[in-house]
């Protein structure tokens, strides 16, 4: 064998490329929401089993993330955003990916269950599951209602901080897994409108692609309303105070006027689109600064 | 084809991480069974 060089037909990724395929920057988000319903739960939970709840939170979603780049290999291949990523870009083995994408989910679940109780890993693994085989599987290819179902996977790490601090479930995590669900489709509508082209290449019949810019807009628009009643609720139910509820109020009031902005565009063509570009950008803070908003006004 | 040395160079990283990884997840696991010791006892 020729030693300046190896002949192998399987990538040797580089532990950069299994990070990337956790999704970190989508995990912070997930992170940040888990975090939030454990803080914000009555029971106060040990430090070191609420770090390593959060921990199997960023796992899990980490898992989910891996999981969905292994199925979605394809689809990234065609996707400018998306092309990179290390299983398009060859970097790595696609089994490697589906090894360690299910390595990881039942590492989380069972160190989720060990360290704080079952039913919130019970719950963690629901998620995966619905993320990967009812959101990448079943309907990301299939409809445009994809991210509007899809978007509960997202929702559940303030049901699951929650009930690895009290064992259960009350109405607050509810209204907050409620919160992002309605949050989910004016968020990445917003972004789909401006890579539409990108999804239309790939063939995935997101709102934009298959019912057009203009219902797309209108539909943004229906989305954030009810967002907005999620969001402002924990405060006149008591379950939240006014520091939280004028926050909510404000934030949930400049969405909307973001909202309404997107459904005044008329643009078609991405370099036209600086009102979704914008409420895009907003959304991610939005929703950051609401979840933080309810743990200042617990801990105030 | 890939170059020898940068398939080394790879594993070695692989493996470090792998090391590290392994190294904390015994002191985390550590440190649930004193924590869940001690709600046990309280």
């Amino acid at each position: 064998m020729n030693s300046a060089a190896i002949t192998t037909r399987v990538p040797i990724a580089d532990w950069r490329d299994f990070l990337a395929l956790t999704k970190p920057r989508v995990m912070s988000l997930v992170v940040f929401t888990g975090l939030c319903g454990l803080l914000v739960a009555p029971v106060p939970i040990h430090p070191v089993l609420g770090f390593t709840a959060i921990l199997c939170i960023a796992l899990g979603a980490g898992a989910a993330a891996a999981l969905n780049m292994w199925y979605e290999a394809d689809l990234d291949a065609v996707m400018k955003r998306t092309r990179s990523r290390p299983l398009p870009a060859g970097r790595m083995d696609r089994q490697a990916a589906l090894h360690f994408g299910v390595g990881l989910a039942c590492f989380s679940v069972l160190l989720m269950g060990i360290a704080t109780n079952w039913f919130a890993a019970a719950i963690l693994a629901v998620s995966i599951l619905f993320y990967v085989f009812v959101y990448t599987i079943w309907l990301k290819r299939r409809t445009p209602q994809n991210i509007v179902i899809g978007g509960a996977a997202g929702a559940f790490p303030p049901l699951i901080g929650w009930a690895a601090a009290t064992g259960n479930f009350a109405a607050l995590p509810l209204l907050l897994f409620a919160l992002i669900f309605l949050w989910t489709p004016p968020h990445f509508w917003a972004l789909s409108l401006f890579v539409r082209s990108d999804y239309e290449a790939a063939g995935v019949p997101m709102l934009p692609v298959v019912a057009g810019a203009r219902a797309t807009r209108v539909q943004i628009l229906l989305y954030t309303l009810p967002m907005a009643a999620a969001a402002v609720a924990p405060w006149p139910l008591g379950l939240a105070g006014r520091l939280y509820g004028l926050a909510a109020c404000g934030l949930s009031l400049f969405f909307l006027i973001l909202a309404l902005r997107v459904l005044a565009n008329r643009a078609s063509d991405p370099a036209g689109m600086k009102p979704e570009k914008q409420l895009f950008a907003f959304s991610i803070l939005y929703l950051f600064a609401i979840f933080g908003a309810l743990v200042l006004d617990r801990l105030a | 084809m890939i170059d020898e040395e940068e398939v080394r160079r790879r594993q070695r990283g692989r493996a470090l991480v792998m090391a590290v990884l392994l190294g904390l997840f015994v002191i985390l696991v550590y440190a649930v069974t004193i924590a869940k010791m001690g709600l046990a006892l309280s």
